[in-house]
């Protein structure tokens, strides 16, 4: 009851004519920084971090948040109508997505994903409200071995999802990978795969430069190419009543809803994991758990439904570990860390105790950010549709500008733009061929993870594997792994047993 | 997508638009004045106890407007810095460039072949020493260092020191320590301090060596101990906390938090920014930071900062060559 209390005064805090502008306009802001390709969360916060003097801290740190949750109901948007993921959060979102917007339904697909951003968040912020100091004990007993169980997890879902042909989507995996350890080896301190000695690759290959590069560019030379003789209209108007049919849709989907958003929520908690993970598995296993699996990946609502609950739900998971231990769970939480820190508030196990005002003010206005995101964001789908229905030849040439715009803010590097380009070019080829892009751009975000995790228990455990197993959260991840690595196969297994059978009786 | 992109251009116009506004009524320094916004690279990627530190420095700047122009934080971390060091040697004679510099200063030139002399560069001032403090997890149960290093050795390689990369501060001190206490830990590396931190509370490591900044939470809430510090005297933050010296032991280590500019940067904008660090290092927030997070205020400026850093590359050289002869992993 105490926490009732608390968190009322909080919304008292937060309820205050200036902090609900200030949410307003950190969410619209936050909304259309996420829905551009290049421009995440992260360049969002950082923009208005030096403007944050001219509001109270608690204050100024609402802002903050509200751009950080806006961003990610904008995320949706550009993988739904341009199939760019604008952060890896969002690459799971553009599987069902970016078909949905190409069979013209672009409008409902954002409703659905603006509504599973809600479900996703409010239920993460009850979570959070409930259960934060608990939790954080978890998120402290994850060591590296942990970690790399859950990564594996998340690779493990992956190959059950893929496309139709396995063997390739192992290839891009193991491509992925190849690319992550481009750069200094974090252990030992050495450049690897740098060509020779080119300064730009010191610090690797970073998601959104393949991402641009492979989505972007590639999706347009190849479009161009398809769409030669007779330019493609998509047809994409939303009507009130196609809204109403889309809600009731989506109201059927409970479970997936929910699961996604526990699963978004324990991820996201957990520090180095993340929403990315998170979205990936909660795309699994809502295929997995279907009734009709063959559908996902083209255009099945479900599937924008599913990841965007859950990356909703982790990121405000990952605030938790943020605000609990001191330990930011993702770049953009590294720098609201930066932001407290320059307000003298000390983040770590103190700080709900120490300043419980700012604390319940920013749990509070979570609550709030919530709200004005959804409504926000259902006033502004027609407006993102209508961006669909400019000729292909207009909007080719200002998404090309945007991407590489996009690719060089946030390093200014020429040498991303390049690489963007060479990018381009492979994903043109990689699709023509037929190869599915999503894996090899995942196992470049989740690359580095596993592979730091991995040898860091090796190390610490002096070379014994066996750690992984011995260690009980580790080795119930490990389990659950082989689990979903298995299934699949025994599934095609007895169908194709069933089949041999059959013809027999 | 035209409309978005509209706004969004309206909208850095307007962020931009505020910035200036904010400290267009700044004067400092008479005579030059910064033309355009000032770059300030940071060694370290975001996020991290120096990006931090940085980005503390850029908000006080901002906040008591003692700069006539914005200053821009640039993180350029890879290569452990030689990335930043390499961007600098380019902008030879740039009046616009300050980099935040920590001991990768001198260790990455030294370490790695970049083409680098930090001779050249031209020293503006040293701002603050970060300190070091030995820690161990509060359920460990030792208190004292005698009891650490026992726990050691009995534990022999399978306990566990936790650290942010071998060449890194912490790995030097973990080195000496080692080399002090004739000990053989195992040393495992990770992403940032923070994540050390972390990682020492939950018991996945045994003990690290942390900038008081990092750990200052978790010991606040009783997680953590300090063991012993690595600073020729006791720290304010931490009067309980013996100094290795007084213990016996001659092990000080100290990370600078200086900036440095470009080779041949014209003298008045040199003056102009030792002016302006000048200010900074005076003003209250900066005063509370310090005191409050453990780290010794140390201004200096010019020739003498000069004198120091070619010291200390020429100290940190020792123990690189030291470590590398015992081909420690």
């Amino acid at each position: 009851m105490e926490m009732l209390a608390l968190l009322g005064d909080g919304f008292a805090t937060s309820l205050s004519p200036l902090n609900l502008m200030v949410v307003l306009l950190g969410v619209t802001a936050g909304l259309f920084i996420g829905a551009m390709p290049g421009l995440g969360s992260v360049n969002g916060v950082a923009i208005v971090l030096p403007l944050t003097f001219i509001v109270p801290p608690s204050s100024a740190i609402i802002l903050l948040a509200a751009i950080y949750y806006g961003a990610m109901y904008g995320g949706a948007v550009s993988s739904v109508l341009l199939g760019i993921p604008g952060a890896s959060t969002a690459v799971a979102t553009t599987f069902d997505g970016r078909p949905m917007a190409q069979q013209g339904k672009a409008g409902l697909a954002l409703i659905a994903a603006a509504t599973a951003s809600f479900v996703g968040g409010t239920i993460s912020v009850v979570l959070f409200t409930l259960f934060a100091a608990p939790l954080a004990d978890l998120a402290l007993a994850f060591g590296p071995a942990e970690e790399f169980a859950l990564v594996l997890l998340a690779f493990t879902t992956f190959v059950g999802l893929g496309g139709d042909d396995k063997l390739k989507t192992v290839v891009m995996i193991c491509l992925g990978l190849v690319l992550s350890t481009v750069g200094l080896d974090l252990i030992s301190g050495q450049p690897r795969l740098i060509f020779g000695d080119m300064p730009g690759f010191y610090s690797g290959i970073s998601f959104l430069v393949l991402a641009i590069g492979v989505y972007g560019i590639g999706e347009i030379l190849y479009t161009i190419e398809t769409s030669k003789t007779a330019p493609q209209v998509t047809p994409a108007k939303i009507t009130f009543r196609e809204l109403g049919a889309g809600l009731k849709r989506i109201n059927k989907m409970w479970k997936t809803m929910s699961l996604g958003s526990f699963l978004g929520f324990f991820v996201g908690m957990l520090p180095a994991a993340g929403a990315t993970p998170a979205s990936l598995m909660a795309y699994g296993i809502a295929k997995q758990t279907s009734k009709e699996p063959e559908t996902f990946g083209k255009g099945n609502i479900e599937g924008v439904v599913a990841p965007e609950t859950a990356n909703n739900a982790a990121s405000t998971g990952s605030l938790l570990p943020m605000l609990t231990l001191g330990i930011p769970g993702s770049p953009t939480t590294a720098l609201l860390l930066g932001g407290m820190v320059m307000w003298g508030l000390v983040p770590g196990p103190m700080l709900f105790i120490e300043q419980p005002d700012f604390v319940w003010g920013l749990i509070s206005s979570l609550y709030t950010a919530n709200f004005a995101a959804v409504l926000i964001n259902i006033a502004l789908i027609p407006l993102f549709v209508w961006a669909l229905r400019m000729p292909f030849t207009v909007l080719c040439a200002i998404v090309i500008v945007l991407c590489i715009v996009g690719g060089f803010a946030p390093s200014q590097k020429m040498h991303d733009v390049w690489l963007i380009a060479a990018f381009g070019v492979a994903g043109y080829l990689l699709r023509k061929a037929d190869y599915p892009l999503a894996p090899l751009v995942l196992a470049l975000v989740l690359g580095p993870l596993m592979e730091k995790s991995f040898r860091q228990t090796l190390i610490a455990e002096q070379g014994n594997v066996l750690a992984f197993i011995e260690r009980p959260l580790s080795g119930f991840f490990i389990a659950l792994a082989v689990l979903f690595f298995v299934l699949p196969l025994v599934q095609a297994w007895r169908r194709t047993a069933r089949r041999a059978i059959a013809p027999a009786e | 997508m035209a409309y978005t992109f509209t706004r969004r251009a309206a909208l850095a116009i307007a962020a931009s638009a505020a910035l200036v506004a904010s400290s267009a009524t700044a004067v400092l320094a008479e005579g030059w004045k910064p033309q355009k916004p000032v770059e300030m690279v940071i060694m370290a990627g975001q996020g991290g106890g120096a990006d931090r530190l940085a980005r503390l420095f850029q908000s006080i700047i901002q906040k008591e407007r003692l700069a006539s122009m914005p200053v821009l934080p640039v993180n350029k971390g890879g290569g452990s810095g030689a990335e930043a060091l390499r961007y600098l040697k380019d902008k030879e004679g740039d009046a616009h460039v300050i980099m935040a510099t920590l001991n990768s200063y001198y260790t990455t030139p030294l370490r790695t072949d970049i083409g680098v002399d930090i001779e050249e560069f031209t020293p503006i001032a040293r701002m603050a020493e970060d300190t070091f403090i030995l820690w161990v997890n509060a359920d460990s149960g030792i208190t004292n260092l005698d009891e650490y290093v026992a726990a050691v050795k009995a534990a022999g390689r399978d306990w566990k020191m936790g650290g942010t990369g071998t060449g890194q501060e912490d790995s030097l001190v973990t080195a000496m320590i080692e080399a002090e206490f004739d000990l053989d830990v195992t040393y495992v590396p990770f992403k940032g301090g923070g994540d050390v931190a972390k990682n020492l509370v939950g018991g996945h490591i045994n003990s690290t060596v942390n900038n008081p900044s990092e750990q200052m939470g978790f010991y606040n809430a009783g997680k953590s101990i300090p063991l012993v510090a690595f600073t020729p005297e006791r720290l304010e933050a931490f009067p309980d906390v013996p100094t290795a010296r007084e213990l016996g032991h001659d092990i000080v280590y100290a990370m600078q938090r200086s900036f440095v500019a470009p080779k041949d940067m014209p003298q008045e904008a040199v003056d102009y920014y030792t002016a302006m660090f000048k200010a900074l290092s005076e003003s209250e927030e900066w005063q509370t930071y310090t005191s409050e997070k453990a780290l010794m205020p140390a201004y200096l400026t010019g020739d003498a900062l000069q004198t120091y850093f070619l010291e200390e590359r020429a100290k940190h050289k020792a123990i690189l060559d030291n470590m590398e002869g015992e081909g420690s992993s």
